[in-house]
């Protein structure tokens, strides 16, 4: 059924108790021409677009637990593509390019909202870096500009902007093509997308180990038994290690709970989207109220979807110390997600040293703003056996041949 | 929030401590002979296993030394403390990380 004015208002007159599916639950079938591991966004993503623009259309998606159960649901929803790097820049302009324009691709409303992403500078250097960025994210064709203290002021009235605070702020970039979009309704759409071209989503079947032949893979052992399938892509962010384990290799990713909080709704006060490296927090507030709170990662290797007081600690005084309006204000609920973190805080998209299974993971702390892209890419590097230009240099083997993407603090944010 | 036993001072709370990734991971004698495969697997490549994992704490605000701490990932229940330098412990050899 296609969402629209005129089935809405048909729905209601049966007090909405009638609306279809918008995916089927079907048992996994003896054998895929291609079968995603991994049902959070970007293995959905992957799976629609296979199905969309490869006419690959016999694939399933495994997933462990629920669709977007995993860093899906659990990320700040922040959308943007200002990195510095040419690599980078292309990649996620790519994402924020399909993200315009999804919610009409899709036909699911992902409440993109596209109010502005800024990035804080607090010293001198912070604002050079943070100008040097600007200029070259500007020389890619991506939009983004420098504000000064009183501009900034200007858009985040709420903001402590004074001279005398301990972390002052200097300046800002700004993209004001960023935003954020709900993240549910991304892993949502995708599916029902991807679930109109025949592509199966399987629930609460876990991939347990792959059948490889003379170093190519056969199929995935999953706790439902097991599938036959000419091709693999693995898409589980936290677990790509054991995942790769299973099939024989190892990858340079280590995986760390990164934690967020959501307040006590509150009416509008908040506009945009403030992001500061420097003390380490970024913030929204949701169209439900809530202030949406992230910052860095745990330190130490965890699957645990938890963390630890002292990063929650550590994030609570960075927002205060940038909106001390907001001193009072009682957090409702606190989670962690388990992120796959390169040396080179940059993706790995493409083959493996097994023929016939790809990965796409190591994104780290910001993957949600890439989900459409990433699933693009990898879709195109699956049916075709080979990486789209956008994704030729994020390459496994980039770590031995020395071509790093070092995103370490030259994003606009720290990893 | 782990309390962690500093072979030194004793339980002393996680905020004290530094981490120091994957335990036992020597740096080669002659890196100039190695092949980049080789290089890249000292330089980047983990186990990172979901379970019991080998790996390096400092005391940063106490005694200021290293140790080799084994830790599941998924409980963060810590199974050794154990010196710089030592074997791991022979229980908590059994179905850990490759070192």
């Amino acid at each position: 059924m296609k969402y629209s004015i005129f089935s809405l208002a048909r729905n209601a007159l049966s007090y909405h108790r009638d609306w279809p599916r918008a995916w089927r639950s079907p048992e996994p079938k003896k054998a895929y021409d291609v079968v995603i591991v991994g049902g959070g966004g970007h293995g959905l993503a992957t799976a629609y677009y296979l199905a969309k623009l490869h006419g690959v259309r016999n694939v399933a998606v495994l997933e462990k637990g629920w669709i977007g159960g995993g860093n899906t649901g659990r990320n700040t929803t922040i959308i943007r593509s200002n990195y510095l790097w040419d690599e980078s820049a292309h990649l996620y302009e790519k994402s924020l390019k399909l993200y315009e324009s999804l919610s009409q691709e899709l036909n699911y409303n992902i409440m993109l909202s596209q109010r502005g992403v800024l990035n804080l500078a607090h010293n001198l250097h912070d604002l050079r870096e943070l100008s040097r960025r600007v200029n070259a994210i500007r020389l890619n064709g991506i939009d983004s500009e420098v504000l000064t203290p009183e501009q900034i002021k200007a858009r985040v009235p709420i903001l402590n902007t004074s001279p005398d605070s301990r972390y002052p702020v200097l300046g800002a970039s700004l993209q004001k093509r960023g935003g954020v979009a709900r993240h549910d309704a991304v892993a949502w759409g995708f599916a029902r997308g991807a679930d109109r071209y025949g592509v199966d989503i399987i629930q609460n079947c876990e991939v347990t180990g792959f059948r490889l032949k003379k170093g190519a893979v056969e199929g995935v052992e999953t706790s439902r038994g097991y599938i036959g399938a000419k091709k693999v892509g693995v898409v589980v962010a936290g677990h790509a290690s054991v995942l790769a384990a299973m099939a024989g290799f190892r990858l340079p990713i280590e995986s760390h709970p990164l934690q967020a909080l959501v307040s006590e709704p509150i009416k509008p006060i908040h506009h945009s989207v403030v992001m500061s490296s420097a003390v380490h927090v970024y913030v929204s507030q949701s169209d439900k109220g809530d202030l949406v709170i992230g910052a860095g990662i745990d330190a130490y290797n965890s699957y645990a979807q938890g963390g630890s007081f002292p990063v929650v600690e550590h994030q609570m005084g960075a927002l205060i110390e940038l909106f001390p309006i907001f001193s009072r204000l009682r957090m409702l609920r606190q989670w962690g997600g388990i992120v796959d973190v390169c040396p080179d805080a940059s993706p790995i998209i493409g083959k493996t040293p097994v023929k016939g299974i790809y990965f796409n993971c190591g994104w780290g702390t910001g993957g949600f703003k890439a989900t459409p892209g990433s699933g693009w890419v990898f879709a195109h590097t699956i049916a075709h056996d080979e990486p789209h230009e956008l994704n030729a240099p994020f390459t496994l083997e980039r770590f031995t041949s020395g071509e790093l993407i070092d995103e370490h603090g030259a994003a606009a944010v720290a990893h | 929030m782990l309390l962690i036993e500093c072979p030194y001072c004793g339980p002393r709370d996680e905020y004290e401590f530094s981490y120091g990734g994957e335990a036992h991971i020597v740096r080669p004698k002659h890196p100039e002979k190695l092949s980049d495969e080789e290089w890249a697997d000292y330089l980047f490549l983990r186990t990172n296993p979901k379970g019991a994992y080998r790996e390096r704490w400092c005391h940063a605000h106490g005694c200021r030394r290293w140790f080799n701490v084994e830790r599941d990932t998924l409980s963060h229940q810590i199974i050794a403390v154990y010196e710089m330098g030592a074997e791991p412990p022979r229980a908590a050899r059994k179905g850990g990380s490759k070192p």
